[in-house]
């Protein structure tokens, strides 16, 4: 065999190999999704919306309190992480520019990123629930929020670093004070961006359940109390699959396709308008 | 230029709403550090019990764990977090890099976009469908085709077999590690797929030029000048690995001893705290728990600050 043949050779398996990868990993989103679908729209009746829990092996029984609750905390999450988020990537941004704190702190908020959520959960736990001595829907939001705000603070400083220094230029020239330029003229240009790292945000911390394990714990019944302790979804999702009754499981699907429904829609939701606003 | 500019627009110190909306912000920002150091700080407390009680040495080599005498060790969760993760690691990233090799040189304009989603939507899916999904779906597939067939091939074997003794009931080490593999596949592929692009496009021309094939400009030519990124992209799925609980908590079983066949059942660090945490009884049993996370935390965020230097190092080099 010549080089040249030997090289084609060995460059047409190692192409149909990544081939092959790529086919691998498109397997396992196409099967986990279409098992979701399959096992979840089994279980999509009205009831599952609109009753609350019955007994194990009675028919009927709902999750409409883990619904109620998980859009409770994710909401109450939401409002304490995006503030601090947005407000905190402005100053990476904008004040602190090119200054070594801006750095340590967006590396810092980088690592929080990926930091086990489990450990948020143990946190919030020793701080809120046992001084407190009672599991609540605030600690929940908080161990969600802590995931959240650096998510949202560096998609905001990224966003922000965008928008071209010129038009600040533009509007100190015009006699505006820094806050006033960020308020009215960088956060106009960014807007899409931080929406859209915002959206991104609630879609990962809405499917987040090891920091609600030990902090909203859960409710078997309805409840809209967040001092209390509180259903969500996720915990709900994991109760009732590893407990040993069929309409548990059934009911554990309907609800992992709701929430997935939903985080994907929000994902894709999101990607689209980046790529939209950014690559015209 | 900006300096100047800058340094005449904020003087916070000039007007009182300039100086609110300053303070605002550097709070906001402080956050973060806030966050970390009460982590640190919270879990070193919570975790000084079972420090006083074990010490560190004997607390990492320690396998026992028994409740009933008070007597707790690290290893065997250890070892469960180690096994998983390096197996997860070993399946996920050849497949991840195949993928990024895929979308950056072999696949046409037209589908790098949706293969990309594709990917996305993988990294999006939360860890507790994939934990159900791997109790519901793959454990059986596991018990009654795959580890069967393993036993029976490579299982015969000498030395390797050891790995695949017991009986198959695909609650293990083995599932645990293919859901896990699964789950970073598309961290570690995004962020190989974004270093792979960074190679400037006249360097792989020229190799082009003088008559590499596809294969060779990808293996001479792109993946050096990516190490660093791909690296980066590694450890940061090593990270995410670690810290990854509800995937892995449905499949794994809680099984505190050292087991040496991938078919056992065993232990991990997220799972134990998961499974264990409420139903800790004594201020030991808790205490050896937070020193649990304690290592975790601080595994997890060695591995994170060492992707990050991969990363930045990467961008510093080959700016975009």
């Amino acid at each position: 065999m010549t080089i040249e043949q030997k090289r084609k050779i060995e460059g047409y398996i190692a192409l149909t190999m990544s081939g092959l990868a790529a086919a691998v990993g498109l397997f396992w989103l196409v099967y986990i999704l279409a098992d979701v679908l399959i096992h979840g729209l089994g279980a999509l009746h009205i009831s599952l919306f609109f009753n609350d829990p019955a007994p194990a092996g009675v028919e009927g029984g709902g999750l409409r309190n883990a619904f109620v609750g998980q859009l409770m905390i994710t909401l109450a999450a939401t409002l304490i992480g995006v503030p601090v988020g947005v407000l905190g990537g402005t100053f990476l941004a904008e004040y602190a520019r090119g200054k070594k704190l801006a750095r340590v702190i967006s590396v810092v908020s980088d690592i929080m990123v990926s930091v086990p959520s489990i450990v948020v959960g143990a946190f919030v736990y020793a701080i809120l629930v046992r001084p407190l001595h009672h599991f609540s829907g605030w600690a929940g939001a908080i161990a969600l929020s802590i995931i959240m705000i650096p998510v949202v603070l560096r998609t905001t400083e990224d966003m922000l670093s965008l928008v071209p220094w010129t038009l600040r230029e533009a509007a100190f020239a015009l006699g505006a004070p820094y806050y006033k330029v960020i308020i009215q003229i960088v956060y106009r240009g960014a807007a899409t961006g931080i929406l859209t790292g915002i959206l991104l945000s609630i879609a990962r911390v809405a499917g987040e359940t090891a920091p609600l394990l030990f902090t909203s714990f859960n409710n078997n019944f309805f409840s809209t109390d967040m001092d209390r302790p509180l259903a969500s979804l996720t915990v709900t999702i994991f109760q009732y699959a590893m407990g040993p009754y069929k309409s548990w499981h059934s009911q554990a699907w309907g609800a992992a396709l709701v929430i997935t429904l939903f985080i994907l829609t929000l994902t894709i939701a999101g990607r689209l308008i980046l790529k939209w606003r950014y690559k015209r | 230029m900006f300096r100047k500019v800058r340094a005449l627009a904020i003087s916070p110190k000039r007007d009182l709403p300039e100086l609110f909306f300053y303070s605002l912000t550097a709070v906001a920002s402080f956050t973060v550090i806030i966050f970390i150091i009460g982590i640190i700080a919270v879990l070193l407390k919570e975790s000084s019990l079972a420090i006083g009680k074990f010490g560190l040495v004997d607390f990492l080599f320690s396998t026992a764990w028994n409740p009933v005498t008070g007597m707790f060790g690290a290893a065997t969760a250890i070892y469960g977090t180690f096994v998983t993760t390096v197996l997860a690691l070993i399946f996920a990233i050849p497949t991840a890099i195949g993928i990024a090799i895929f979308v950056t040189e072999i696949a046409p304009n037209f589908l790098k976009g949706p293969i990309g989603i594709a990917i996305e939507l993988l990294a999006a899916i939360p860890s507790i469908i994939y934990g159900m999904w791997g109790l519901f779906t793959l454990a059986p597939i596991m018990s009654k085709y795959v580890e069967p067939a393993l036993q029976g091939s490579i299982g015969k074997l000498p030395f390797v077999g050891i790995l695949f003794k017991g009986t198959p009931m695909g609650i293990d080490l083995l599932t645990a590690s293919i859901i896990l593999a699964i789950m970073i596949i598309p961290f570690t592929a995004s962020i190989a797929r974004d270093s792979f692009n960074l190679t400037p496009s006249v360097v792989k021309e020229s190799a082009y030029a003088i008559g590499a094939t596809k294969w060779e400009v990808v293996k001479n030519v792109v993946l050096p000048y990516s190490k660093l990124g791909v690296f980066g992209g590694i450890a940061l799925s090593l990270g995410r690995a670690l810290g990854e609980t509800m995937a892995v908590a449905f499949v794994l079983g809680n099984n505190h001893k050292i087991a040496t066949s991938l078919l056992d059942a065993a232990s991990a660090i997220t799972v134990s705290l998961a499974n264990e945490f409420t139903e800790a009884d004594s201020d030991l049993y808790l205490s050896s728990l937070y020193y649990l996370a304690l290592v975790l935390f601080v595994m997890s965020f060695m591995i994170l600050a060492i992707s990050k230097f991969f990363l930045l190092k990467a961008e510093r080099k080959y700016p975009r």
